[in-house]
């Protein structure tokens, strides 16, 4: 019997910004949590974490996160990783200003 | 102030040249993720949630308007306008680029200041109190003695692998502003027989395990400072356990072994290492000390001082609070707030960087201290020049007179910025504050020291809080435990636990009904929290934070 595998996502910083980024499903690495690869199962999300491993040059301290589908691709279940979504609560910075600016 | 020699310059270029060489070999791959992090935490470069961090020292919290004008240019050309101080003398930059950095460092260093040894097993940045050279209750300035013990402490081969961060910290002052019994060594001047002298403290510190630190020795000639405590980070290095993170700080160490058995082995090292100190060491710091040299205190009269107090209100209020008194005859100690009702505590824009060096070239004799608070100090005004400089801080919204008082929270960045958070701190530090401003009681209370962690590593220092919150994750939801009782001066003690922690959502209505509790408890306005505290004991707190407990009981 399969042991119960809590979906996933990969996640990691950008290597030169810092900026939380998440791996889709052809191994590019966007800045919204809804364009990764939401990942079902262990063997899968060990071959990510393999490929997320040849792509040092990209990112730093990758690592899985919990996730659930949602209506528009995969959402974090973590309050933390909903932080990461967003930016800091205190001021208007990072992802959650990035995106505006995106959609305009 | 003291001025870099020819030494720390090129020590502090040669090692700007690495990092920018180790950050391009990260960039074109030539170092890995697992290469690189140690190098980039030995020049304070950690990555966070949202974005790498830069961490600057600012030793023993000194700094001149020029370095403060860096500090703001740094914020505006590479971050996001601001910076965050902390409670160890450090300035944190929240949004660095990883290519930047090299550039940041070197700019630094254009003023004489550095990230080096701000993170690692290493020891860090030599705190001290944010009065130093000041305070009317000083013996001496321990600043001569912080730098001897940075230029000793930089780069020192024996302590660059050092079971887990060492920190020390120096007060010259019997009222004990630098936290000396939560620190790995507290250094407090004692005078015995017309000389000066240490009493040394060791084994102190906040985290997962919180301990106040114990008296190695009561009196330490001046002379055997340096020798004394390399003796301590000596014995400390070979027995410090390895095998584990936690128990790796000299206070588990110093809990282990006792600490007679640890005394009998500093002392013994001490005995063995202190031919090695020829007395150099005790020359450097006479010329450092001169370089520490007080300023020229002018001589003016006062009364334009204090008729501006009697007309002004809101200037006389802000006196009330935010002066300490300074040695000097007509002088003032003026601490900034950089806790304006619902800011960020520790948040200061380049703009207000700019704007408090300038106030203090014009009336502060070019100095400036950051205190362990997260306040800003200007060390020297002349009373005279106080309803001048209070306008300024005015315009610049760093004229709030909260110093001391329920809205001056120490709040560590928690989950909004760190990523070992496990709640978030500043949310809540932004509420309590706001409210107790709507509520227009916090003079009413009176001194109040409330310090919020966002995770038991209590960089917030919650432990030693009158009022200690500590954010932690209860099943992927935010939540807060609160501590009574907690004290940082030289009556240190660490917080009790109140009882089950609050939701994000209870959190400020329970420190809300704490406080007015309190205020129904004390004997009279007087009566500080932490002296009713100890007067009644934590169960009439416990009552007031879990009335619903009580109610079922009954
Ligand atoms: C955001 C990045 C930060 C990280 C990763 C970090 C990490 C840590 C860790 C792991 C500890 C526990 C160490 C131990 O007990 O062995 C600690 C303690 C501490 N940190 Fe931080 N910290 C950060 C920011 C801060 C800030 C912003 C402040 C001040 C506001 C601060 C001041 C302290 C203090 C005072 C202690 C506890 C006292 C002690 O060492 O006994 N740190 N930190
Ligand atoms: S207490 Fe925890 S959350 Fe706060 S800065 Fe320290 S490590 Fe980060």
């Amino acid at each position: 019997m399969a042991r119960i595998f809590t979906p996933k996502v990969v996640t990691a910083n950008r290597l030169m910004q810092g900026d939380a980024v998440w791996l889709t499903a052809n191994g590019h690495w966007s800045d919204n949590i809804r364009d990764a690869e939401f990942i079902t199962d262990e063997a899968t999300a060990d071959l990510r974490m393999m490929d997320a491993d040849t792509q040092a040059h990209l990112i730093a301290g990758v690592y899985l996160a919990d996730a659930v589908m949602g209506d528009n691709g995969p959402e974090p279940t973590h309050f933390r990783e909903d932080f990461r979504t967003r930016g800091p609560s205190n001021y208007a910075h990072g992802k959650q200003v990035d995106k505006v600016e995106n959609n305009v | 102030m003291y001025k870099y020699n020819d030494f720390d310059e090129g020590f502090v270029r040669t090692r700007v040249a690495q990092f920018r060489d180790q950050v391009a070999r990260r960039i074109d791959g030539s170092l890995t993720e697992d290469e690189f992090k140690p190098l980039r935490l030995m020049n304070g470069l950690y990555l966070q949630l949202h974005a790498y961090m830069l961490r600057v020292a600012v030793p023993y919290g000194t700094l001149n308007s020029t370095q403060m004008d860096m500090l703001a240019h740094l914020a505006e050309t590479y971050d996001k306008g601001y910076g965050h101080f902390t409670t160890r003398q450090n300035i944190q930059y929240n949004w660095p680029e990883l290519g930047d950095v090299p550039d940041m460092l070197s700019d630094l260093a254009d003023v004489g200041m550095h990230a080096i040894q701000t993170s690692g097993n290493t020891i860090r940045n030599v705190t001290a109190d944010h009065f130093a050279g000041a305070a009317a209750d000083e013996i001496a300035d321990p600043r001569p003695v912080a730098e001897l013990l940075r230029q000793w402490s930089t780069d020192h081969p024996e302590f660059q692998f050092l079971p887990r961060k060492f920190k020390i910290a120096i007060t010259g002052s019997p009222n004990d502003r630098a936290v000396t019994k939560a620190h790995d060594i507290g250094l407090r001047m004692v005078m015995q027989n017309g000389a000066a002298g240490y009493e040394v403290i060791v084994g102190g510190g906040l985290g997962r395990t919180p301990m106040i630190g114990k008296v190695i020795t009561d009196f330490l000639p001046q002379a055997d400072l340096l020798p004394y405590v390399e003796a301590i980070v000596s014995v400390w290095n070979r027995l410090g356990r390895r095998d584990n993170k936690y128990k790796a700080r000299i206070k588990i160490t110093v809990h282990e072994h006792g600490i007679d058995e640890i005394r009998r082995l500093v002392d013994a090292r001490f005995a063995e290492i202190r031919p090695s100190f020829s007395g150099i060491d005790q020359e450097i710091l006479t010329a450092i000390a001169e370089q520490f040299a007080a300023p020229a205190f002018k001589i003016a009269d006062t009364k334009g001082y204090e008729a501006a107090r009697i007309a002004n209100p809101a200037f006389r209020s802000w006196t009330d609070t935010n002066l300490t008194q300074h040695r000097a005859d007509g002088y003032a100690i003026v601490s900034i707030s950089i806790k304006k009702h619902g800011a960020t505590p520790g948040d200061a824009t380049a703009d207000q960087m700019r704007v408090m060096a300038n106030l203090a070239r014009t009336y502060g004799h070019d100095e400036l201290r950051i205190s362990h608070e997260q306040n800003v100090i200007l060390p020297h005004v002349h009373k005279s020049d106080l309803p001048k400089l209070y306008t300024a801080l005015r315009a610049a919204d760093l004229a709030t007179a909260n110093i001391g008082l329920a809205s001056d929270i120490i709040a560590c960045p928690g989950m909004d910025y760190c990523a070992l958070a496990t709640a978030r701190s500043i949310p809540v530090a932004q509420e309590i504050a706001m409210r107790f401003d709507e509520l227009k009681i916090e003079h009413d209370i009176g001194a109040l020291k409330i310090k919020i962690s966002g995770c038991i590593n209590a960089c917030g220092h919650h432990h030693v809080g009158h009022i200690g919150i500590l954010g932690l994750d209860r099943a992927g939801v935010e939540n807060y435990q609160i501590t009574l009782g907690g004290d940082h001066t030289e009556t240190a003690a660490v917080g009790e636990r109140a009882g089950p922690g609050f939701s994000a959502d209870d959190i400020v209505p329970a420190i809300e009904r704490l406080v007015l509790g309190y205020m129904d408890l004390r004997n009279s306005a007087d009566e500080t929290f932490l002296d009713a505290y100890r007067r009644l004991g934590v169960a009439p707190f416990k009552a007031i934070l879990y009335p619903q407990e009580r109610a079922n009981a009954a």
